[in-house]
C-alpha cells in the first residue's frame, strides 16, 4: 500500500482514502449476543475480508458500520469523524447486498444514478457517471435493461456500479457473491477486487467462503460466536493459524498426536517446528496441513513395511490440478493433498510411505485426536 | 427490537451508543403509527358491530337485557313467512353443497390444468374471474331461463348451487392459485410418477394434501360467500338466510333477532378463519 | 380429504399402459361445462336480449337507448358512488394494510385484522344496512346525521365498510412484496424516508394499489344488496332500476331495459376488470 492511499472513484477526483475504526462494538438480539466487544480498524485503501460460519457476526458488524442497525455499546470512526449516532443515509457508503437490491422497476443506468439523482446532481451528469461507473464494471451496454433481463452476475456488477457513483468513502459488500454459480463467482470475485484496487478505496467484504477470503483480501478476519479469533494476512491466517478454530475453519487439517520436546513436536518419527515456540513440554495434538504430507522414495515393501508414517491408501478424491489421498496408517488416518501426476499413480489398496514438511504447526494440549468436537472437513 | 441489558455496558466506551439508536428511534415511530391506525380503524368497524349486539340483547323495555334475540333464532316465526330456522338451514345447506361442488369441480381441475393441460391455464384464469366482471345482478337477468328450466327438476331454493358455485368462482380460485404457486408442482409430481404412481394418486394424494390450508381458505370463502348472499336467491324469489332476514325487516323493522342472527353468522366465519390462520402457520414452522 | 367423485376424474387418470387414453383436456370437460352452462350461457342471454327488440327482432338502436338521460342519470350515480367508495376504500384500506404488514409477520394483530377482513369484505348486503340502521337510523345509537341520506354520502359510507377490508386483502399481499433490500439500499445510498416512499416504495405499489381500486370500483358496482336493504337512497343507481325493472309488471318492454341496463353494467366492469388484470400482472412481476 502506499504511504498516502487515494480513493479514485471518479476521473477527475480523488481524496485520501479513509481509515475506519470500530471500538468495542456489541450488539445483542435478547439473549443472543452477536457481537461482543470487536475491535477492528481497516487501514485506509485497505480490503478485509470477514470469515466465519452463520452467526458468528461478520453480517452484524457489517451492518453496524453501515448504520442498519444500531450498536448496544462501541463507537465507529470514519476518517477521524465519529458516526456512532449518524442515521444510514448520512453515512456516505456504498454497500453491496446479497442478492435482490436493485430496484425492479428503474433500468440499470437509473438504479446507477439514483444515489446521485437522491444528492441533486443534474441529470446530464447523472448520466455521465452513471456510463462511467457501468464502464468501469463493463456493462455500459446494458444501461436501458431492466434488472429482471440481466443474469444474477450482471445484477451485482450493476450493484457494484451503484454503490460506488456515489462516491462513497467505504465500500461494503455482504457476501456479494454467495447467490452466484461457482464460475461467475470466481471471476466477479476477482473483478471486484480489481476494481477496488484501481478505485483505492477502504472496503470490508463479508463472506462464509474461505477461499474468497483468501484470494482477494489484504487482511482476513476470521470470527467467531461475535470475536474476531484472528487478523492477519491471508498467507499467515492459512499458515500459522492462530487458533484451532481458525486452523480448522480455514483449510483442512490432519490431527495428528505428538509430543513436544524442547520447542519442537515429534509427530510420528518427524521432527517439526513450532509456531509457538515456547510451548511446554507434553503430549499435543498436532494440525498438520494435507499439503504438507508428500510420499516418500517408494521404498520396497519389505523395508518399508513398518514404519509410523507407513499405510494403506484407502480413497483417492481427483480435484483438478491436485488430488487429496487418505491413507489409513493402522492408527489413524491421514489425508494428502498431491500433484495429481503423483496420485495417479496410486490406487486403493496401495502401500505408501509418507513424509511431512517441516512447516510449523499448531498444537493443542491433549492427547487423543479424537476428543476435539470439531470434525476434519472445515 | 432488543430489550437491552446492563450486560454489555462499559465504563470505558465513550459516544456508547445507547439503545436508542436511529434505528429503535424509528421501530417507535412505526410502533406508533400502527397503534393510532388500529384503534381508529377499530372504532369504526366495531361501532356498528357492537350497535348490533346491543340491539341484539335489548330487553322488552328500553334499558333492560335479554338473551330473547338469540334464543329467537331456533324458534322465530314472523307472520306469513316459513321459520327463520328453515331459512338457517337451507343456507347451511347449500354452504355445504356449494363447498363440495367447488372441491370436486375446480379442485381437480386446477391441479389437472397445471400439471398437464398449461396452455388452458390462462383461459382458466380468465373463467374464474369472468364472475367479478359480471355483477350477480347482471347475471341474474340471464339466469332467469335457466332457472325456469332447472325448476322442471326442484323448486327447493337448494337448486341456487348452480349458480353459488360459479359466483364464489374468483374467490376460490385465488386462494388455490395462491396454494399452487407455494409448492413444486412439476417436480413432486414428476417425483411420484417415478415411484409409478398414476396421475389420480398424484393429484389425490401428493398434490392436494400439499394444498390443504389454500383448499380449507377456498372453501371458506366460498362458504361466506353463500351465507353473505342476498341479491340473486332474491331476484330468483327464492328464500334464504338474507332474503329471510330482509323480509323480516320489512315486516318488523327491529327484531332483535335480525341483529342476533346476523351477529352470529359473522361471528362463526370470523372464528373460522382466525382457527384457518392458525392451523396453517403451525404446520409451516414445523417443516 | 374428501375424495372426488369417480364419474367427474374418470376421465383423467390415464393408466399407464392403456393405448385409448384420452387427450389431456378432456379432464377439464366437467370444469368448462359448468362454467359455459351457469355463466356464459347467462352472459349470452343478456348481450344477446339487449340488442332485441319485445317481439325477438334485432334492434340494434337500442343500444342509443343507453344515451337516454333517464338511463344516463343512474349510470352516472352509479359511478359517482362507486368512485368515491373506491377511492376512499383504496386510500384508507391501503393505510390500514400498510399498518398490518410492517408487524410481525405472524403476530396476533395480523392474524386478527386479516380475519376480520376475510369476513367484513363479504359482508355487505343486508345484514350490514341493518347495523347501520342501528347507528344512524332513527332509533339509532349516534344522533340523526342528516347528511348521512343524502345521496351518495351515507351510503358511501356504509360501502366503506366492506371496501376497506377488501382493499387490505388485495393490496397486503403488495406490501409484503416490498423487500427489504430495497429499503436498505436506499437508505444507503442516502435516501430519507420520503424520497424511498417517492421514488421507490410508491412507483412500486403504484399498480397494486390502483388495481386495488379498480377492483373496488368493480365491487362496488355490482352491490345490490346493500342499497336495497338501505331504502332511502333506492331510485338512484342502476342495480335498483334493474330490479325495478324485473320485478315490474309492466309488460315485455321491461325485460329488454333490463337487458340493457345489465349490459350497461357488464360493460362498465369489464372494462374496469381489465385494467385490474394488467395493473396485476405487472405488480406481480416486480413484487413476486
Amino acid at each position: 500500500m502506499t504511504s498516502s492511499p487515494v480513493t479514485r472513484t471518479s476521473a477527475d477526483t480523488a481524496r485520501a482514502a479513509v481509515e475506519v475504526r470500530l471500538e468495542g462494538l456489541s450488539r445483542h438480539y435478547g439473549p443472543v449476543v452477536a457481537l461482543d466487544h470487536l475491535d477492528l480498524t481497516l487501514q485506509p485503501g485497505e480490503l478485509i475480508a470477514l470469515l466465519g460460519p452463520s452467526g458468528c457476526g461478520k453480517t452484524t458488524t457489517l451492518r453496524l458500520l453501515a448504520g442498519l442497525e444500531d450498536a448496544d455499546t462501541g463507537r465507529i470512526t470514519v476518517g477521524g469523524r465519529d458516526l456512532t449516532r449518524v442515521s444510514a443515509a448520512k453515512r456516505d457508503m456504498g454497500m453491496v447486498f446479497q442478492a435482490y437490491s436493485l430496484f425492479p422497476h428503474m433500468t440499470v443506468r437509473q438504479n446507477v444514478a439514483f444515489g446521485l439523482r437522491l444528492r441533486k446532481v443534474s441529470a446530464a451528469q447523472r448520466d455521465k457517471r452513471a456510463i462511467e461507473m457501468l464502464d468501469l464494471v463493463g456493462l455500459s451496454t446494458q444501461a436501458d435493461r431492466y434488472p429482471h433481463q440481466l443474469s444474477g452476475g450482471q445484477q451485482q456488477r450493476v450493484a457494484l456500479a451503484r454503490a460506488l457513483a456515489i462516491e462513497p468513502q467505504v465500500l461494503l459488500l455482504d457476501e456479494p457473491l454467495s447467490a452466484l454459480d461457482a464460475k461467475v463467482r470466481a471471476q466477479l470475485r476477482d473483478e471486484i477486487r480489481r476494481i477496488q484496487l484501481d478505485v483505492g478505496i477502504t472496503t470490508l467484504f463479508v463472506t462464509h467462503d474461505q477461499e474468497e477470503a483468501l484470494a482477494i483480501a489484504d487482511r482476513v478476519g476470521v470470527m467467531r460466536e461475535g470475536r474476531l479469533e484472528q487478523l492477519a494476512p491471508p498467507t499467515e491466517v492459512y499458515s500459522r493459524p492462530a487458533t484451532s478454530f481458525v486452523a480448522e475453519f480455514v483449510g483442512l487439517s490432519n490431527r495428528l498426536a505428538g509430543e513436544v520436546r524442547g520447542g519442537e513436536v515429534i509427530v510420528r518419527g518427524c521432527k517439526l517446528p513450532l509456531v509457538e515456540r515456547d510451548t511446554p513440554d507434553g503430549q499435543v495434538v498436532a494440525l498438520v496441513r494435507p499439503e504438507a504430507v508428500s510420499l516418500a522414495s517408494n521404498a520396497p515393501e519389505s523395508e518399508a513395511g513398518s514404519g509410523p508414517l507407513t499405510g494403506t491408501v484407502i480413497a483417492i478424491t481427483f480435484l483438478g490440478a491436485t488430488s487429496r489421498v487418505t491413507v489409513d496408517l493402522g492408527d489413524t488416518r491421514v489425508m494428502a493433498q498431491l500433484p495429481t501426476s503423483e496420485a495417479s499413480a496410486l490406487t486403493a489398496g496401495s502401500r505408501v510411505v509418507l513424509a511431512i514438511r517441516p512447516d510449523p504447526v499448531l498444537v493443542s494440549a491433549g492427547a487423543d485426536p479424537a476428543a476435539a468436537a470439531a470434525g476434519e472437513e472445515a | 427490537m432488543a430489550a437491552v441489558t446492563a450486560l454489555s455496558e462499559t465504563p470505558a466506551a465513550e459516544s456508547a451508543g445507547r439503545p436508542r439508536g436511529m434505528q429503535a428511534r424509528r421501530r417507535r415511530r412505526l410502533n406508533l403509527f400502527r397503534y393510532v391506525v388500529f384503534t381508529v380503524f377499530g372504532l369504526f368497524f366495531l361501532v356498528p358491530l357492537l350497535a348490533m349486539a346491543r340491539f341484539s340483547l335489548e330487553g322488552a323495555t328500553l334499558g333492560t337485557w335479554s338473551l330473547t334475540a338469540w334464543k329467537q333464532i331456533a324458534s322465530y316465526q314472523g307472520t306469513g313467512v316459513p321459520p327463520l330456522i328453515s331459512s338457517i338451514e337451507i343456507t347451511l345447506e347449500l354452504a355445504v353443497i356449494t363447498c363440495a361442488v367447488m372441491l370436486v369441480l375446480l379442485v381437480p381441475t386446477m391441479i389437472w390444468v397445471r400439471l398437464r393441460v398449461r396452455w388452458l391455464a390462462r383461459t382458466m384464469e380468465f373463467l374464474c374471474l369472468l364472475p367479478l366482471t359480471i355483477p350477480a345482478i347482471a347475471l341474474v337477468v340471464g339466469l332467469g331461463q335457466i332457472y325456469n328450466r332447472l325448476q322442471h327438476f326442484s323448486l327447493s331454493a337448494l337448486m341456487l348451487f348452480w349458480v353459488y358455485v360459479i359466483l364464489a368462482l374468483p374467490y376460490a380460485y385465488q386462494a388455490l392459485s395462491a396454494g399452487l404457486s407455494a409448492i413444486d408442482v412439476e417436480t413432486l409430481s414428476e417425483a411420484a410418477r417415478s415411484l409409478g404412481a398414476s396421475w389420480f394418486t398424484v393429484m389425490m394424494r401428493v398434490i392436494a394434501p400439499n394444498m390443504r390450508q389454500a383448499i380449507l381458505n377456498a372453501l371458506l370463502l366460498t362458504a361466506s360467500l353463500v351465507l353473505g348472499e342476498f341479491t340473486i336467491a332474491f331476484l330468483l324469489l327464492y328464500n334464504n338466510l338474507q332474503v329471510e332476514l330482509y323480509s323480516i325487516s320489512r315486516n318488523t323493522p327491529n327484531a332483535g333477532v335480525l341483529f342476533s342472527t346476523s351477529l352470529a353468522a359473522l361471528l362463526l366465519t370470523f372464528v373460522l378463519l382466525l382457527i384457518l390462520s392458525y392451523a396453517g402457520r403451525r404446520r409451516r414452522g414445523r417443516g | 380429504m374428501a375424495v372426488a367423485a369417480t364419474t367427474e376424474t374418470g376421465a383423467r387418470p390415464a393408466r399407464a399402459g392403456r393405448r385409448l387414453s384420452a387427450p389431456a383436456w378432456v379432464g377439464t370437460v366437467p370444469f368448462l361445462g359448468y362454467v359455459a352452462i351457469f355463466l356464459l350461457w347467462p352472459t349470452g342471454i343478456v348481450v344477446v336480449d339487449a340488442l332485441k327488440n319485445p317481439n325477438g327482432a334485432w334492434a340494434f338502436s337500442n343500444i342509443t337507448e343507453l344515451g337516454n338521460p333517464l338511463v344516463r342519470g343512474y349510470f352516472i350515480g352509479s359511478f359517482k358512488l362507486c368512485l368515491l367508495s373506491s377511492l376512499l376504500g383504496a386510500v384508507f384500506g391501503a393505510i390500514l394494510a400498510y399498518a398490518v404488514a410492517s408487524g410481525d409477520p405472524d403476530g396476533t394483530v395480523r392474524r386478527l385484522y386479516l380475519a376480520v377482513s376475510g369476513v367484513l369484505a363479504q359482508f355487505g348486503g343486508v345484514t350490514l344496512a341493518f347495523a347501520f340502521l342501528v347507528v344512524i337510523g332513527p332509533v339509532g345509537l349516534l344522533f340523526h346525521a342528516s347528511w348521512f341520506y343524502s345521496f351518495p354520502w351515507g351510503i358511501t359510507v356504509i360501502y366503506a365498510y366492506f371496501q376497506i377490508p377488501l382493499m387490505v386483502l388485495v393490496f397486503l399481499p403488495a406490501i409484503d412484496g416490498l423487500k427489504v433490500q430495497w429499503r436498505e439500499a436506499s437508505e444507503n445510498l442516502g435516501a430519507s424516508a420520503w424520497q424511498y416512499w417517492r421514488h421507490v416504495g410508491g412507483p412500486l405499489l403504484a399498480p397494486a394499489f390502483l388495481g386495488g381500486t379498480l377492483l373496488l370500483f368493480a365491487n362496488a358496482l355490482s352491490a345490490f344488496a346493500t342499497i336495497w336493504a338501505w331504502e332511502n337512497q333506492i331510485a338512484y343507481i342502476v342495480p335498483q332500476q334493474i330490479s325495478i325493472a324485473l320485478s315490474s309488471e309492466v309488460g315485455l318492454s321491461n325485460v329488454n331495459v333490463a337487458d340493457l341496463l345489465a349490459l350497461g353494467m357488464v360493460i362498465m366492469v369489464a372494462i374496469v376488470m381489465t385494467g385490474y388484470a394488467l395493473l396485476q400482472r405487472r405488480a406481480a412481476r416486480w413484487l413476486r
